[in-house]
C-alpha cells in the first residue's frame, strides 16, 4: 500500500513530529556547500502542476533535486491537457513512466485522492482547490517550532479570505493537532459557515487580535474574487490589514505568500523582524524533502532500498 | 384539467393473464393488508380472493408469490431517459426497462433533453419512439419556455394537445417570478400542471453541494438550502395570486417541506415530491467526494433529511420521485467540482427507501406504497390499484432479499448509482404495468398452467 500526503486530517501529532523530525536533520545538511543527499537517486518525482505556482512548484522541484530524484515538471499549459486531456487520462500516462512520486497541484478539491486512486505512486497534494495544502501547513508549523520550541497553547489567528483559502484550511487542522488555539478572522463574506467545526474560533473584527502570539494572514485571492465578497479592497484594507499600529512586538507574524503589499499585509510588517515569512519559503525545502523521504523511504512507505548508510556523512539520521 | 391516460404511451406486450398466489397483497388506498391470491385476465385485475380461493383459468400464467408481496406498482414522476441527444447515456428502451426493474408502472420524463421538447413534433415524435419501445407507460413533459431559457412561453395549448403530460423547465429555474407569473395565467387555457424546479442562482451561484460544516471542511462552494425554500415560497405566492396549480420537485431542505406546508394550508393547490436519496442520504456522504453523490439539489444536513422523512409522512410532501438522472461514466470520473450533477435511482428506489426507512423504523411500508405509487395524482394520472376491475399495474417484492448494488450490473445504461456497493433488502422480482407483465426477474420462476 503506498502511503500519499492528500490531507491533514490523516496525519496524526505523532506523523506531524516525525516529519518535521527529519525536516530538522535535512536542514542540517542544507546548511553544508554540498547539499544533495542520494536518498531518492533514480527514483522519479514527477510535478504536475494545473495552477500556476512559484514558490510550491520550485520548493518541490528544488526538494526532490536535493535527495537526487529524476524530476519531470509538467505545467498544465502546453501539455495535452491544454488539448482537453481527461485528468484520469493524464494520470495514467504519467503512470506509465513509474514515477515513485506524483507531486499534484489541482484547481478542484479531492483532485490528488483521485490521482491516488489512480496511479501506484505515491502521491503529495500540493494544493487541491479550495480544499488543502498540507505541506504549506507542515512548513509553517515547522517555522514556528523553529522560533518558539513548543506549540502548545499558542494563540494563533488566521486572518482574511478564509473561504477561498486552502492554506487556511489545513492550517486551523495542522496548527489545532499541535496543540494550538486557532482563531480565523475576516470579513463575514469570507468566512465559511459553520466553519468552526474545523476546530477554531470565528472573529469578524481585529479588535481582540492582542491576544494572539501568531497572526497568519492570508492573501486577498484576486483570482478567485469573481463575486464582490467585499466593497473594496481599500475597506478591506482599512479593517483588515495587519499594520504596524495592529502587530505589537511580542507577536510573530506568517503569510503564505504571495504578499499583496497594501493589501493585507503593509509593507513595514513585511520587513519587520518578526515576520516569519522568508524562513517560512526556506522551511519549505526541508519540509518537502522530509515529506518525499516518509513517503518513499520512512516506516511505512512502499517498500523501497534503504539509502545505504555510507553512501554520505550527510546521509540524515531517523529522528 | 386532468390529462387522459391515453397520453402515457409504452409498447404494450400481450396482456397478462396470471394467477399470483400466496402473496401478502398491501395496497393502502383500499385498507387492504392481507395474505391472498391476484387474478388478472387479459391486463386486468379480475379478482383479488383468500389464499387458494380463486381457481386458475387454462392458459394463465400461475405465479407462485409465497413470501413475497404484491403492491401496486410505482409511479415516476420525475426521470430523465436523456431522449434526444445522449442516448447513449439512457434512451427510452434502457430507462423503462430500469423503471421496470424497479417495480414502476409509468414515469413522467423530464424535457432538458437535447434539444429541448419545446414543440410538438418533437413531443409527438416521443410518444412515438415510446409506442415502440417503452417497457412501461411513459409520458413526456414538455418545457415551460421555448429552449428552457425562461424568456418565452413554449406553445403550451399546442403541446398539451398532443399529450404533454404537463410542464417544466427541471434542470433550470423559472428563473423571473414575471415569467412563472405568465406561465401560470396561460395554464387556464392550456391546463396541465406546471413541475418546479426551485433554485435561485444568485444564492446557489458555482455551488457543487449543500452549504454547512461539510462544505466549509472540503473548502467546495455550498448551495444554501434557502436557495430552494425562498424560490418555492415566492411561487407559491404567485400561484394563489393567479389560482393556479404547481408542482415542486425533489424537495431538499427543511425550509422548503416548511413553504410548501404554508401554502398547502393557504390552500393553494400545491403538491411536491422527494427523491429516495434526499430521504436516505445528507451531506456527511458526500464527504468521499465520490461524484456517484453530486446532485442538484444537494444532499443536505441530517435535519433536513429528517424534515423531508417527517413531511413524507405527514402528507405535506405527497409522493416519491426519483429524479433518474444518467450520465456517462467518463463524465463522472472527474473531480467533484466539476463532474456533473444527477443521479440514477429507478432501480434502487424501493430497496433504499425500505431499508433505510421502513426497516429503519421511520417509516410504515403501507405508507411508503402510498407515497411511491402516489406520483401521478398531480399530473391527472390514476393511481395504480389492486382493486378488481383496474388496469395490472402491480409488482412483486422480496421484502426480505439483500442484495448489492451494481454487483450484477444494472438495466439503466449508466451506472452512477448513489447506492453503489451497498447492501439494501427489498427486491423486485416482476412488475406488470399497463397491463402486460414489464419485467421479470431472470431466476423468478414463472409456471404455466
Amino acid at each position: 500500500m503506498t502511503r500519499s500526503l492528500l490531507s491533514i486530517d490523516d496525519l496524526s501529532r505523532m506523523d506531524i513530529e516525525r516529519i518535521l523530525g527529519r525536516a530538522e536533520s535535512f536542514a542540517e545538511v542544507a546548511g553544508r556547500e554540498v547539499k544533495k543527499v542520494p536518498t531518492l537517486r533514480g527514483r522519479t518525482v514527477i510535478n504536475l502542476f494545473y495552477e500556476s505556482s512559484t514558490r510550491t512548484a520550485s520548493s518541490f522541484e528544488i526538494a526532490a533535486k536535493r535527495l537526487s530524484a529524476d524530476l519531470v515538471s509538467v505545467r498544465a499549459a502546453g501539455s495535452s491537457v491544454d488539448k482537453g486531456e481527461s485528468l484520469k487520462d493524464t494520470i495514467q500516462t504519467l503512470s506509465a513512466y513509474d514515477p515513485a512520486v506524483i507531486v499534484i497541484r489541482s484547481p478542484y478539491a479531492g483532485a490528488a485522492a483521485l490521482v491516488a486512486r489512480w496511479s501506484a505512486a505515491a502521491v503529495v497534494n500540493a494544493g487541491d482547490g479550495k480544499r488543502e495544502h498540507p505541506t504549506q501547513a507542515l512548513l509553517d508549523v515547522y517555522t514556528l517550532r523553529r522560533r518558539l520550541g513548543s506549540l502548545d497553547g499558542l494563540r494563533v489567528w488566521i486572518v482574511g479570505d478564509v473561504l477561498h483559502s486552502r492554506v487556511a484550511r489545513s492550517n486551523v487542522l495542522a496548527f489545532g493537532r499541535m496543540g494550538c488555539e486557532v482563531t480565523v478572522c475576516g470579513p463575514p463574506t469570507l468566512i465559511p459557515r459553520e466553519v468552526e467545526s474545523l476546530g477554531c474560533r470565528v472573529r469578524h473584527s481585529l479588535d481582540d487580535l492582542g491576544e494572539a502570539d501568531v497572526i497568519y494572514a492570508l492573501r486577498m485571492q484576486h483570482e478567485r474574487m469573481e463575486g464582490s465578497f467585499v466593497p473594496s479592497l481599500r475597506e478591506y484594507a482599512a479593517r483588515f490589514q495587519i499594520h504596524a499600529r495592529r502587530l505589537s512586538p511580542r507577536q510573530l507574524l506568517m503569510h503564505p505568500g504571495p504578499v499583496n503589499r497594501g493589501v493585507e499585509l503593509s509593507a513595514e510588517v513585511i520587513d519587520s523582524p518578526q515576520a516569519l515569512i522568508i524562513p517560512q519559503v526556506e522551511s519549505g525545502i526541508v519540509v518537502r524533502m522530509a515529506v518525499l523521504f516518509d513517503l518513499l523511504a520512512g516506516g511505512g512507505g512502499r517498500a523501497a532500498p534503504e539509502p545505504q548508510a555510507q553512501a554520505t556523512a550527510a546521509e540524515p539520521q531517523p529522528a | 384539467m386532468s390529462a387522459p391516460d391515453a397520453a402515457l404511451d409504452h409498447a404494450a406486450g400481450p396482456p397478462a393473464d396470471a394467477l399470483v398466489t400466496g402473496a401478502r397483497l398491501i395496497d393502502p388506498r383500499l385498507g387492504l393488508d392481507r395474505l391472498g391470491d391476484v387474478l388478472i385476465r387479459s391486463g386486468r385485475v379480475a379478482e383479488v380472493g383468500e389464499s387458494g380461493a380463486l381457481e386458475s383459468p387454462p392458459g394463465a400464467e400461475l405465479v407462485d408469490a409465497a413470501g413475497l408481496i404484491a403492491v401496486p406498482a410505482f409511479v415516476d414522476p420525475h426521470v430523465h431517459l436523456r431522449t434526444p441527444g445522449l442516448e447513449h447515456v439512457e434512451d427510452v428502451d434502457s430507462g423503462t426497462r430500469a423503471a421496470a426493474a424497479g417495480g414502476f408502472c409509468a414515469v413522467l420524463a423530464m424535457p432538458n433533453t437535447q434539444p429541448v421538447v419545446d414543440s410538438a413534433p418533437l413531443l409527438r415524435s416521443l410518444r412515438e419512439l415510446a409506442r415502440q419501445t417503452a417497457h412501461v407507460p411513459t409520458g413526456f413533459l414538455a418545457a415551460i419556455t421555448q429552449g428552457q431559457r425562461g424568456d418565452a412561453l413554449t406553445e403550451m395549448g399546442e403541446l398539451a394537445d398532443s399529450g404533454a403530460v404537463a410542464f417544466s423547465d427541471d434542470g433550470l429555474p423559472v428563473q423571473r417570478a414575471g415569467v412563472l407569473r405568465l406561465a401560470l395565467q396561460y395554464q387556464r387555457l392550456a391546463g396541465r400542471v406546471l413541475a418546479l424546479h426551485e433554485e435561485d442562482p444568485s444564492l446557489s451561484g458555482a455551488g457543487v453541494m449543500h452549504e454547512g460544516a461539510v462544505s466549509a471542511q472540503l473548502g467546495l462552494t455550498g448551495i444554501p438550502s434557502i436557495s430552494e425554500s425562498t424560490t418555492i415560497a415566492r411561487d407559491a405566492a404567485i400561484a394563489g395570486y393567479e389560482g393556479g396549480r404547481l408542482h415542486f420537485q425533489h424537495l431538499s431542505a427543511l425550509e422548503s417541506v416548511v413553504a410548501v406546508e404554508q401554502g398547502k394550508a393557504a390552500g393553494i393547490a400545491l403538491s411536491a415530491e422527494v427523491s429516495p436519496h434526499h430521504l436516505t442520504l445528507t451531506d456527511e456522504d458526500v464527504r468521499s467526494l465520490d461524484t456517484n453523490l453530486k446532485m442538484n439539489p444537494p444532499l443536505r444536513s441530517r435535519r433536513d433529511r429528517r424534515a423531508l422523512v417527517d413531511g413524507l409522512r405527514s402528507g405535506t410532501i405527497d409522493c416519491v420521485a426519483t429524479d433518474h438522472a444518467p450520465h456517462a461514466g467518463e463524465e463522472k470520473e472527474q473531480p467533484f467540482e466539476v463532474a456533473p450533477m444527477g443521479v440514477t435511482g429507478l432501480e434502487t428506489a424501493f430497496a433504499a427507501l425500505h431499508t433505510e426507512l421502513v426497516l429503519g423504523g421511520l417509516l410504515d411500508l403501507g405508507v411508503l406504497v402510498e407515497r411511491m405509487t402516489a406520483g401521478g395524482a398531480a399530473f391527472g394520472i390514476v393511481a395504480p390499484s389492486l382493486a378488481a376491475g383496474s388496469q395490472a399495474n402491480l409488482c412483486l417484492i422480496d421484502s426480505g432479499a439483500e442484495w448489492i448494488v451494481g454487483e450484477a450490473g444494472y438495466e439503466s445504461r449508466s451506472a452512477n448509482s448513489c447506492f453503489a456497493g451497498r447492501r439494501l433488502t427489498g427486491r423486485v422480482r416482476m412488475t406488470i404495468a399497463g397491463g402486460s407483465i414489464a419485467y421479470r426477474e431472470r431466476t423468478f420462476a414463472v409456471g404455466v398452467v
